[in-house]
This record gives structure tokens, C-alpha cells and sequence, in this order.
């Protein structure tokens, strides 16, 4: 489209110039005739990239001729830029060189928007006045505005060939000073629509299944008394007994406004045959055109004005929607180009023909990462299955299948059975798109590098590169199958170092904090001392299948240490594990109170020795085996000493003796951990949460409510696996009941227990400046730090430089953690696809390796 | 830590003259300060009869833990964590060796001014190290002390915990020394042995330590039978400097038995000894067998999956027919040994072009990946879990689908012709499987049926008539590719113009079926 304005006798009229809203708008003029004055009235300086400026950049000199191909360099790497972040951009720089403006278009094209050209074709003498007015212009020869004026004569006619889809010529002062740019929205662009819509799938001429499927979705001839749209998918036509009908139909309903449209290859080469090409009668295309033999040539005529008028794509609902035939990648949404209709239409292929002789669809959807739902038709399948948020929704009528639409917000399948086999397919129906057994592959860029991951509850959380790639050698080579590893639990920050004399920690300093941060009301839980493990229980293998699209032999479900390790090397004692967990919470009742058919929960797994027997034998035993070999021989040495008679021994005997007592007190500490087990007997498992089911996260369920849960499980739990964990409730503003909380910590710890962890009653709590509260902080044991501090970290002088601990960063990981995985188990509840699910739970895995105090 | 020295005597020769030997007077306890903590030196017997002086190191695991900051951090929690849990305070490692070294400086070095001919000659003595960390065990602990002329080496190992007998022994022992040796020899045994069994030392090995070495082994190192293990560990496995010490302790051992001096005897090692024919490593062999099947496939861009420390990566770039070669590995640490091995930051800039290290998961896909002519994956899969080897399947055949992919695995049949490899155990303790030659030739079969891959087998290394080759290969090749050779060879063979027909013939279905179909 060129516009010029017939301007007889210099009187000048408003000009509105059309500019597509998401374009590459080339200025064209020589120098001198104003294109920078115009930018600037026109569009955004933001929008506006000069290569005057860019010279600057790399040359200190805007006019610097010599720097021209650097600063293009910069000009075309910026507008790269914006128009890859879906903006428009304003090139300013003369353009009237074919080759500098082949270069933009090819830049246009290659992020697929519109090149559209503006020229200001100006006399020379205004222009030579500008430039006189311009000191650092002043001296500029008259000939290169000549120059340019007469390249620039010799462009004006070619510039659609070019490429440009529109042009736009001023031709006078007046004529600029009267312009009106106006921004037009692109053809895909519906985002104002909001529906509801109704998305139907591949029809192929079966307009028997589709008036059914349109009164099944309340449809009265065409029309919704809800007002809902349907939105076709294409493919209207060809192999099926009826396609005219179903033209009609569907021309009727997008004429209407009750329904959109987006054209099918199908269509596509239908309108080609209208239009009197030649086209292979193939893939059913001879049926239609048999068809539509028996109707009128009008008809015919405005079947190919319909097809002609579609638009290869929609972006629907504020952008949350996307809608074509055979699916499009996020780059490709509301953009303009060739290859995006031909995408759009035909879809991606290897290159490769399969056995049948057709072509391998390269499996896009599994690449797909993008925010926006796609929804589209074109590959049948026997049953629609959600891939990264994409949604195929041919089910093949045609071939006997069924007719699909999916009603949106909703996301709810409705469709109807296919009336019969109305053509044999080429090949049978796929089960499987390519990969898709494999588990919907996740990609390396989705966890590599550093990342931002967003989480709802504390923003944005950065995981650095090298500790991603810390956690890409420990996921890749020891955790469970992704598909299971749904969530990993957060490290617990410990209370603040206490100063009461003989403890590093100690509960008042939990509850003070707690009370400082505004919560009133805390439980204390026993902590128990195993190891942490992670039990996704499903109801049974089918269910398992379904929702986590596992297959292993019989696998129901998974158990997992922190870092995601598989807690038994042999799965049938996982399988043993889940069997109990699975019929305590079925004697419960959990299954059906929570609407549910899988059940994931966080706990803690006993005895200690039982996974870490590797770390208790080469690290603590060792302690205790050294010191209990050494302190005998050299106590007896210096006893004889002393009793020789040898002076100035006697502290250091009494030393030996403390020592030898701390000694004994480590040993201790770690065997009340241990104790012998015989496959499952002996094992305990104690859940202190329960952290998701179908379609819930349960993370933020108060701590009374979910411990009443835990407590049925132990009940019902007939074989003695299940442990309950002790509590007290205590209010943070009430002195005796503070009292009463030290104590309790006091007795457990006394009788050798860990310690306890003291949460904030309601589970998800923010303080009064409205950040996310700890979920926990824990308070560990007098003897039991032993363990973690050494056997004589009680002695005084010890103690006090132990107390040179900083919590800031533990803290601060503890939250992080705490958001992403929180974070997952919400993505996990509202069915986002895997690699959202496990970006999350790999950032967690990534956070662990940041280098913390490992004692806190 | 603890240790006692003891010793017998007769009024002529009384036993407290070990007091003089050492330096230290048996009525008086003293200390002293050494970097660690604190050493004590007291006498708990000193009669003529028997006199018995303690070493007593009191270690400050506090400090020792502040002090070790900034090493190891951000490694592993587990053993970050066993810092403060530490048995340095109790068992005899090298800090007591320094303590010694550092107390009996004199002794050490056999010097005694008021009575140097008792110190040049042999004394009764019984040594007494009771929490001795050995690794290797009593056994080790009898070959190290056994060749040097003690009496009696009693090595009693200690239970890790009474309390739970079936967690068997630790790695300490209880050790008593019983023989007639000069007291210098003796310490000079303690003072490099103790850091020996236990394999580890709490500095860092500088160049200077195998002059140590070399002085306190003076005379009894160059001809230990294990001589090797000691120099290796004591220089803690550096092998440049484990090198040079077994260098100039062979010098010595040579220069011994001609009776000659040490200068006199360098430059004169044969070095013949080196050029004897050894059997060729299988993984030399695997290197070998892979290039060979790399130039069979006509592949010039090679991905090496699961590079490792890119021993096959360097092989490759010696090759020039192979103009790129990447490799992946998911440790960041392999990765950074293979650059060292390449030397990849001194590399010329053309060279350095055809290279490329990176880490990557055969777990997810990786775009990275894709348009190469073949890829290896050489002793890789069998450190996956069985589970998780669908995801690499679809990864590489898949996803990367390279015209050519080698894939070579143990084969398991073969073990018990390993002699070093107790039976049913499996050649690396990280391998989650080891194949027959029938599972790996059906897991492969099915890969390329469902990726749409031929494959043939190789077997790399003698290929024994009953238990097979100890490594087993299959070369997977893209069908297409497959095809279209089968077709160039029909081709050749058939009449030009019958040729071209069916190349239209073949060129005409996939163009039309790509557009048309849906």
C-alpha cells in the first residue's frame, strides 16, 4: 500500500499515516530533510534509534562518515532488540540506499514484524536551508544532498518490492507538517476479547458431529444466549462427508460475531484451488471440491473471500490465549511474517518422512515455555493432553475419533463421538507425540546458568550459575525421575545464639523473635532426629501414571531424601514404605476428605543410622572409637606421674578427665540415634506435614489442623512405620506459658532428645511490615549439638567463640528456600507444566550448595 | 594425642638415661606450644629398671576448625560439618607427627652431646601410639614397621563402638613397638609413618617436604619394600613431587649398592627400563576402537558425551579430520581438569576453535546439542539409574539425533576374567548396572527401532570365545542417513538417467506429503 496525497496548488489536508503497532518503521529522506524533527513529533525518543547517535557512540563524532558501518552495526543490534521485545522501533538515518534499507527489512523479517516506510521527499533547497542552519552541518557540500535526493527518486517506486508493506511519501513541507502517524493494532491482536470462548477442533467436512458438538456446548443455531465465542481452529474442510455445510455454518457464525476463525492448511490450499492454481487433488481436497460442485458459483466466491480474509492466528484474552492450527512457538505470538502463517498452517517439521512417508512434526509443544495457552488442532490424536501449557484439540472425527472443543477460562473438555470412520487415515492415529513417553523432556535452558525464578510469595529469587551448576551434576546423576520430584524441603534457620551459660541455643530467644515479628500464638514440635525424607504417596500405580505420567514397573509414587536422592536404593522397599503410608491414609479417610488420589508429605525418616551410616561410621563413630582408645593410656600416665611426685600436672590430669567425660557424652549423643533395623523393622517414619494433593497446596494450612491430620495417620497406621511428633502450643506473650515452653524444651532435650522446632501457628505468616515470616526456626539440644560442634564444644572458652555465629545469610536462605518451595507446590496444584515444577524445585537444590555455615 | 616411649635398663645402664636422649628431664613436666595446641612431655615411670616418657598434644578443635576457613568451602555439608567432629584432638596423626618432630628435635637428628655413644647405639624400646589412624589397616601398619627392625609389631585394631558390634572395626589401631633400635631411628620411623597411615595431613605439601622426606628416611627409606606407597602419601599423592623423591631415592638405593656417592651415580639411570612392552590399557584400546568407528562413519564434528576428564577429547584434536569436537560432561570439576589436560587457556587461537568444554545433562535436553555428524558416549550409561535412561535416550537419539552415535559399556560377562575384581562386583563402584552382551544388544536394538536408528555391535579388546570382550560397542546410525547411503550405492551401480528418475521419484513424495498432510 502506497499512500500519496493529491495536493493540488500547495493547499494542505490532515493526513493520517497508518502505522501497525508492532512494526520497523524506516524513515527515508536526504539529508537535511527533516526526519529527525519528524521522529520526534511522531513516536517515542525511546522508539526512535538515529544512526547520527550511534556514530556518536562508536566515534565521539556524529558526523564521522568513517564510523558508519560500526554505527549501523550498533543501530541494527538495538532495533534487534526492541523488536524482539515485541516493540516498535523508528530507524533514523537517510535510507535512500536500496542496500541499507534491504538490510532492515531482513532485520524486520527476522524478528517476523512489518517494514513499513516512511519518506520525506523534500525539495533540495529545504533541505540545503536546514542543514545551513545546523553549525556542524553548515559546510556539507551540495552534492551529497543531491546525491541523495537523486537515489532517492530512484528508490520511491520499488519500495513495496522491497519489501515494505507500507509506504508512506510526503512531498512537501506542508504535507510532513500535516501528517498524523496512527498506531493500528495488528490483525491477530484480540487481546480485548475475553470470551468466554468455546475452542473447537478439526472438523474435516463432519458437519453432522459438529452441529452436535455446538448443541452439547449450548449453542442455538450458531449462537450462544450466553454470548459465548466459538473459536475454530481450522481445518474445516476436506475428507468429510459435508464441508460446504460446514462452511456454511461456520461463515454464518464468524459473520454473526459468534465465532472466530483461523484457516487450516486445509483451507489454505482450498482457497488456492479457488483461486484457480493448480494444487494436488490430494489428502481429501477432491471430496470438497466434488462438494462444492453442487453448490453455487456465488457461494464459491464467498467461500474464497472468507478463506482470503483469515488471519493465521488470534491472541485472545489479554494475551493468556493463543489460537491457531498447528500450534505456534512464544516468539511467533501476534507477530507478522511469512513463516509465522506458514507455522501457524502447517506447524514445524524435522525434515524427516516417517515409515507412512509423511513427514516428522518436530514436537514443538515440548519445547514450548511461553505464558500464553496454546490451543490448536492439526496433529490427530486419540486424546487431547495438556504439554507445557499447549492443548491439541484435534481427537480426528474424521477418522472415527471424536470432535473436541475446550471451553476457556474454564479449561473444561467437551466433545462428541465421531458419527463413523468417514476417511482412513494415512497412519494411525499416534498415542505418543515424540518424546512424550519419555516424559515430556525437560530442556537444560529451563534450569542452566543463572536464573530468576518468580515466586508468589517473596518476588523474584536469583540462583547463581555455579551453584545451578552444582545442582545440575547432583539432579542429573542421583535424583528421582523429575516427573516424582515435586518438591524438596527448605533448610531451617536455628534460633538466635542464646547467652545463657552451658547452651548455644536455647527456646527463649525462638519465642522472643516470634513475638517481635507480631505472632502471637507458636507450636513447638518435637524434632526428630533420622534423616528428612519426602514421600509422594499415590492411590495406586494407575493413579501415579495418570498424574505424574510415571511408568516404571508398579511405581506408585516416590521417597526421597533432601537433595532429592532416592531415601532406599532398592524400590521395592520404597514400594513397602508407600504400601503403609498408602493404607494409613486410606483408613483415614485423607483420600476422600482431601479429594484426592495422591498425597505428598514432608518428615523425617528413623533411625539416623539408617541413611548415614556411611557418615556416622567414617565421622562420629571414628570420634568416639579415637577417644576412647586414647584417654585411658594417657590419664593412667599422668595419674602415675602425679603420684610420682611430678609437679604441676595436676590441671592437666583434671583437664584429660573433663575431656574424657565430654568424650563419653559425644558417643552417647549419636547412639541414642542409632539402632538396629531388619528391613522395615525398626524404621519409623514421623510426617510433621502434609504438604500438597490434587489440586491443593497444603503448605499454608495451619499447624492445629494439620497436625489433627498426622495424628489420624499414626492412628490408622496398624504396622508401627508412623510416629507421632510431640507438640505444645505456646502464646508468645504469655509469661507462663513461655515458661512452660522452655521447660517442655528442657524434659525432651534432657532425655536426650534433638530439640524442637517452634513454627508460627498458622504455617504462613508475614511480619508487620508485611515480609514472609520464618516458617521455623529450630532449637537444638544441649547434647545433641555435641554432635555438630564437637564433644567438648560445652567448655566455656569453646562456647564463647561458638558464639560468634552469624544467622544472617542461614536466614536468609531459609526464606528463599521456604518461597520456592512453596512455589512449586503452588505450580504443582495448579497443574503447570513440569518444567515449571521443576524449576522451582531445582532452584531449591541450586540454593543448598550456596556456601553457608553447615552447623547452622 | 599420646604416645609413650619406654625403655629397660640396669644401674650400668640406667634406664633413665632416655631423659638424656630425649632431652627432657624425667622429674619435671614441661610444655610447649606448637601451632595446634599445646605439647606436654612427662615422664609416668623413671627408674633405672624402666623409664617411660608420654607425649601428650592437647589440640584446640576450635581453632583447628577457624583455622581450616576458607579451604573446602562450599563442598560437601557432610564433611564440612565433621570439622568440629573431628578426631584430630585424639588420634596420632601429623600434627603429632610436627609435635614430635618439633619436642624431640634433637634426638630426632640422633645428636646428644652428654652421652653420644649411647644415642648412636641401639636401645631396648617399646613404643606406644594407643589411637593410631591407619588406612590399610593392622596389615598395612605390620609392612610399614615390619622391614625396619623392630622386634615385635603389634597392631590390635579398635571397634568403631562396643555398643554396636556389627559396625566391625575403625580405622584405629592400638600400637606397641617392641625392639632394640637407636631412639633417632625410631622417632624418625614415628615421624614420617604416623602421617603415612593416616593419608592425610593438615598442611599443604610444599616442594621442601621431600628433603624432609628424604632426611628423616634417611637409611631406611631408598630400600622399604614399600617404598612407593610411602613417598606417594607422605608428599600426599602430589605426583610431581612423588616423582622427584622416588628419583633421587632410586639415585640412592643405585648409588648404595655400588658403593658410591649419589652425584657419581646420576645421569646414569637406564632408561631402557621404561621402553619394556606393556599389555595396552583398555582405555586406550576403547579410544582406539572409537576412532576407528568415527572415520568409518565419515564424522568431522564430534560431541563426546560424558567427556570426563578429557582423555578422548585430546585424542580427537590430534586428528585433524575431526574439525570440531565438543566436550560435555555434568561435573564442573572434570571439566575444569580436562581444560588443564588440553591446556586450553594456552591453546593457539585455530586450535582452541575446533575445542569446545561444557557442561551439560543427558537428563534434559540441550539444544546446544543438535546438527552433528556423531556423538560418543563412552563408558556413560551405566552410571545412570536404569529409570532415568529413557530420558537419555530421548536426549540424544531424540533430541541431539546425530547422523552417527557410539555407545560403549562393560560388558559384565567379562568380570571374572578380572582377576583384581571380587565376583559380583561391579568394575566401578559408581555403576548402577553392568550389561551382558544380550541386554545391551537388546536395549540398543529397541533404542534404534524406536528412534529410527540402525545399529551394529563391536567389541573393543580381546574378544574372548566364551565371556566376550571386556567392553562392548554398538554404532547406531541414523536411518535416513542409512538409506541414502543404500541408495548413493544403488545409484553408482544403476544407469545414469535410471538414477535421476528415482531421485525425482524419491524427492517428489516428501515434498508434497509435508504440505498436504494433517
Amino acid at each position: 500500500m502506497t499512500t500519496e496525497t493529491v495536493n493540488p496548488a500547495g493547499t494542505t489536508q490532515a493526513r493520517t499515516l497508518p502505522v501497525t503497532d508492532l512494526s520497523l518503521v524506516v524513515l527515508v529522506g536526504a539529508t537535511g530533510s527533516g526526519k529527525s524533527t519528524f521522529a520526534r513529533r511522531h513516536f517515542k525518543p525511546t522508539e526512535i534509534v538515529s544512526s547520527d547517535f550511534c556514530r556518536g557512540l562508536v566515534a565521539d563524532d556524529e558526523n564521522d562518515q568513517s564510523a558508519s558501518k560500526d554505527a549501523f552495526d550498533v543501530l541494527h543490534y538495538i532495533v534487534g532488540k526492541r523488536l524482539a521485545a515485541g516493540r516498535l522501533a523508528v530507524v533514523d538515518a537517510t535510507n535512500v540506499q536500496q542496500e541499507a534499507r534491504r538490510q532492515l527489512v531482513q532485520l524486520a523479517r527476522s524478528y517476523d514484524v512489518l517494514p513499513i516506510a516512511i519518506v520525506l521527499d523534500l525539495p533540495e533547497e529545504v533541505c540545503r536551508g536546514r542543514n545551513a542552519a545546523r553549525p556542524d552541518r553548515a559546510d556539507m557540500p551540495a552534492h551529497v544532498i543531491q546525491r541523495h535526493r537523486r537515489e532517492l527518486r530512484r528508490s520511491l517506486r520499488g519500495l513495496e518490492r522491497e519489501g515494505f508493506r507500507k509506504v508512506h511519501v510526503l512531498k512537501s513541507v506542508e504535507e510532513v507538517e500535516a501528517a498524523q502517524v496512527v498506531l493500528e493494532r495488528r490483525f491477530n491482536d484480540l487481546r480485548h476479547l475475553t470470551g468466554p470462548f468455546d475452542i473447537i477442533g478439526d472438523i474435516h467436512g463432519c458437519r453432522s458431529e459438529l452441529e452436535t458438538l455446538l448443541a452439547k456446548l449450548g449453542y442455538v443455531d450458531g449462537h450462544h444466549p450466553e454470548g459465548r465465542t466459538a473459536v475454530f481452529v481450522g481445518d474445516l474442510v476436506d475428507r468429510g462427508p459435508d464441508s460446504p455445510g460446514v462452511l456454511r455454518r461456520v461463515m454464518a457464525m464468524v459473520a454473526a460475531g459468534d465465532a472466530l476463525c483461523v484457516p487450516g492448511n486445509h483451507e489454505n490450499k482450498l482457497g488456492r484451488w479457488l483461486k484457480g492454481r493448480k494444487v494436488q487433488e490430494t489428502h481429501g481436497l477432491a471430496e470438497t471440491i466434488e462438494q462444492l460442485g453442487h453448490e453455487s458459483e456465488e457461494f464459491r466466491a464467498e467461500v474464497g473471500r472468507f478463506i482470503e480474509g483469515l488471519v493465521s492466528h488470534y491472541v485472545l484474552d489479554g494475551g493468556n490465549l493463543v489460537v491457531c492450527h498447528a500450534g505456534l512457538p512464544e516468539k511467533y505470538h501476534g507477530r507478522t511474517s511469512g513463516r509465522v502463517r506458514s507455522h501457524a498452517l502447517y506447524g514445524d517439521t524435522t525434515g524427516e518422512t516417517d515409515e507412512f512417508g509423511l513427514p516428522v512434526r518436530y514436537p514443538w509443544a515440548e519445547e514450548y515455555r511461553g505464558r500464553a495457552t496454546v490451543v490448536y488442532g492439526h496433529t490427530p490424536v486419540p486424546n487431547t493432553s495438556w504439554i507445557n501449557n499447549t492443548l491439541c484439540l484435534d481427537t480426528g472425527a474424521v477418522f472415527g475419533g471424536k470432535m473436541t472443543a475446550l471451553r476457556w477460562p474454564e479449561r473444561e473438555l467437551v466433545d462428541v463421538p465421531a458419527e463413523r470412520v468417514w476417511y482412513e487415515p494415512a497412519r494411525p492415529l499416534a498415542t505418543e507425540a515424540p518424546g512424550g513417553h519419555q516424559g515430556r523432556p525437560l530442556d537444560l535452558a529451563d534450569v542452566h546458568g543463572r536464573r530468576i525464578v518468580e515466586t508468589r510469595h517473596l518476588g523474584n529469587v536469583a540462583v547463581r550459575e555455579e551453584n545451578a551448576a552444582a545442582a545440575l551434576e547432583v539432579m542429573s546423576r542421583f535424583a528421582v525421575d523429575p516427573r516424582l520430584l515435586t518438591y524438596l524441603p527448605p533448610t531451617m534457620a536455628p534460633t538466635a545464639t542464646s547467652k545463657e551459660a552451658g547452651y548455644l541455643e536455647h527456646p527463649a530467644e525462638a519465642f522472643a523473635q516470634y513475638r517481635a515479628d507480631g505472632v502471637e500464638r507458636v507450636v513447638c514440635e518435637e524434632k526428630h532426629m533420622g534423616s528428612r525424607a519426602v514421600a509422594l504417596v499415590c492411590r495406586d500405580a494407575d493413579a501415579a501414571r495418570e498424574r505424574f505420567g510415571v511408568d516404571a514397573e508398579g511405581a506408585t509414587g516416590a521417597l526421597h531424601t533432601r537433595t532429592g536422592r532416592p531415601f532406599f536404593d532398592d524400590p521395592a522397599v520404597t514400594e513397602q514404605v508407600l504400601a503403609r503410608l498408602r493404607t494409613a491414609i486410606g483408613a483415614a479417610g485423607l483420600w476422600d476428605e482431601l479429594d484426592t488420589d495422591w498425597l505428598l508429605l514432608d518428615g523425617e525418616l528413623m533411625p539416623w543410622s539408617l541413611k548415614s551410616a556411611g557418615l556416622l561410621r567414617a565421622q562420629y563413630a571414628a570420634v568416639g572409637a579415637a577417644s576412647g582408645a586414647v584417654f585411658p593410656g594417657a590419664i593412667s600416665a599422668l595419674e602415675q606421674a602425679v603420684a610420682r611426685g611430678v609437679e604441676g600436672i595436676d590441671g592437666l590430669l583434671a583437664k584429660q578427665r573433663e575431656r574424657a567425660v565430654d568424650a563419653a557424652a559425644f558417643t552417647e549423643a549419636y547412639r541414642r540415634y542409632c539402632w538396629p533395623t531388619e528391613g522395615l523393622e525398626g524404621v519409623r517414619f514421623a510426617p510433621f506435614q502434609l504438604l500438597g494433593a490434587h489440586g491443593r497446596s497444603l503448605a499454608a494450612v495451619p499447624h492445629d489442623e494439620q497436625l489433627a491430620w498426622l495424628d489420624r495417620l499414626v492412628e490408622h497406621d496398624p504396622t508401627g512405620l508412623l510416629q507421632v511428633t510431640r507438640r505444645l502450643v505456646v502464646d508468645t506473650g504469655d509469661e507462663a506459658s513461655v515458661r512452660a515452653g522452655v521447660d517442655w524444651w528442657l524434659d525432651m532435650t534432657g532425655a536426650g532428645g534433638e530439640g524442637m522446632v517452634v513454627k508460627p501457628l498458622a504455617a504462613l505468616v508475614r511480619d508487620g511490615k508485611g515480609r514472609l515470616g520464618q516458617p521455623g526456626v529450630k532449637v537444638r539440644g544441649r547434647e545433641y549439638l555435641r554432635i555438630i560442634y564437637g564433644p567438648e564444644y560445652t567448655r566455656p572458652e569453646n562456647l564463647e567463640r561458638l558464639r560468634q555465629r552469624f544467622l544472617g545469610h542461614k536466614r536468609s536462605l531459609a526464606l528463599r528456600e521456604y518461597a520456592l518451595g512453596l512455589e512449586a507446590l503452588d505450580r504443582l496444584a495448579e497443574g503447570e507444566p513440569l518444567w515449571r515444577v521443576h524449576e522451582a524445585v531445582f532452584a531449591v537444590l541450586a540454593l543448598e550448595s550456596e556456601p553457608v555455615d553447615p552447623r547452622l | 594425642m599420646f604416645l609413650t616411649i619406654s625403655t629397660t635398663g640396669n644401674p650400668e645402664r640406667p634406664a633413665t638415661d632416655l631423659g638424656f636422649l630425649l632431652h627432657k628431664h624425667p622429674e619435671r613436666a614441661q610444655t610447649f606450644s606448637t601451632s595446634h595446641g599445646t605439647a606436654h612431655v612427662l615422664y609416668p615411670e623413671a627408674s633405672a629398671e624402666r623409664c617411660t616418657a608420654a607425649l601428650l598434644l592437647e589440640v584446640d578443635p576450635v581453632a583447628l576448625v577457624r583455622r581450616g576457613k576458607g579451604k573446602g568451602r562450599g563442598g560437601a555439608p557432610d564433611s564440612a560439618l565433621a570439622q568440629y567432629v573431628n578426631d584430630r584432638p585424639y588420634a596420632a596423626s601429623s600434627l603429632l607427627a610436627v609435635a614430635l618432630a618439633k619436642v624431640f628435635k634433637t634426638a630426632l637428628h640422633g645428636v646428644c652431646q652428654a652421652m653420644p655413644e649411647r644415642a648412636a647405639a641401639a636401645l631396648p624400646l617399646r613404643i606406644e601410639v594407643p589411637a593410631l589412624p591407619a588406612r590399610g589397616g593392622a596389615e598395612l601398619v605390620r609392612k610399614l614397621f615390619g622391614p625396619l627392625g623392630w622386634d615385635t609389631v603389634d597392631a590390635e585394631p579398635v571397634a568403631l563402638d562396643g555398643q554396636f558390634p556389627e559396625w566391625g572395626a575403625s580405622r584405629y589401631v592400638r600400637l606397641v613397638l617392641e625392639g632394640e633400635l637407636r631412639l633417632a631411628d625410631a622417632l624418625n620411623h614415628l615421624y614420617v609413618l604416623l602421617p603415612v597411615l593416616d593419608d592425610a595431613k593438615h598442611y599443604w605439601v610444599a616442594p621442601d617436604e621431600v628433603d624432609k622426606l628424604l632426611r628423616a628416611g634417611d637409611g631406611w627409606l631408598a630400600g622399604h619394600p614399600e617404598r612407593t606407597l610411602i613417598t606417594a602419601r607422605y608428599l600426599s599423592r602430589r605426583w610431581g613431587l612423588t616423582r622427584e623423591a622416588g628419583e633421587r631415592l632410586e639415585l640412592v638405593r643405585l648409588a648404595e649398592a655400588e658403593g658410591l656417592d649419589v652425584d657419581d651415580v646420576d645421569n646414569a639411570v637406564d632408561e631402557s627400563t621404561d621402553t619394556e612392552e606393556r599389555p595396552v590399557p583398555l582405555a586406550e584400546q576403547r579410544r582406539a576402537a572409537i576412532l576407528a568407528a568415527l572415520e568409518r562413519a565419515e564424522a568431522s564434528r564430534v560431541l563426546d558425551l560424558g567427556c570426563g576428564q578429557g582423555q578422548l577429547v585430546q585424542a580427537l584434536l590430534k586428528d585433524t579430520r575431526f574439525t570440531e569436537v565438543v566436550g560435555v560432561d555434568v561435573s564442573v570439576r572434570a571439566l575444569t581438569v580436562a581444560a588443564r589436560r588440553l591446556r586450553l587457556e594456552r591453546m593457539g587461537e585455530r586450535q582452541a576453535a575446533r575445542v569446545k568444554l561444557m557442561q551439560g545433562s543427558l537428563a534434559y535436553t540441550d539444544k546446544r546439542l543438535t546438527g552433528y555428524d556423531a556423538a560418543v558416549l563412552s563408558e556413560v550409561i551405566e552410571h545412570l539409574d536404569l529409570s532415568r535412561l529413557p530420558a537419555l535416550e530421548y536426549a540424544v537419539f531424540g533430541s541431539a539425533r546425530p547422523r552417527t552415535v557410539l555407545v560403549t559399556t562393560p560388558n559384565v560377562e567379562y568380570n571374572v576374567r578380572w582377576e583384581s575384581l571380587p565376583a559380583g562386583h561391579v568394575r566401578h563402584s559408581d555403576h548402577r548396572f553392568e550389561w551382558t552382551r544380550e541386554e545391551f544388544r537388546s536395549w540398543a536394538a529397541s533404542v534404534a527401532e524406536r528412534y529410527g536408528y540402525g545399529v551394529g555391535f563391536t567389541p573393543v579388546g580381546p574378544d574372548d570365545p566364551e565371556v566376550g570382550p571386556p567392553t562392548q560397542m554398538a554404532v547406531f546410525t541414523r536411518a535416513q542417513d542409512q538409506a541414502q547411503d543404500q541408495a548413493q550405492a544403488q545409484n553408482q551401480n544403476q544407469a545414469q538417467n535410471q538414477a535421476q528418475n528415482q531421485n525425482q521419484a524419491q524427492n517428489q513424495t516428501p515434498i508434497a506429503a509435508k504440505e498436504e498432510q494433517a
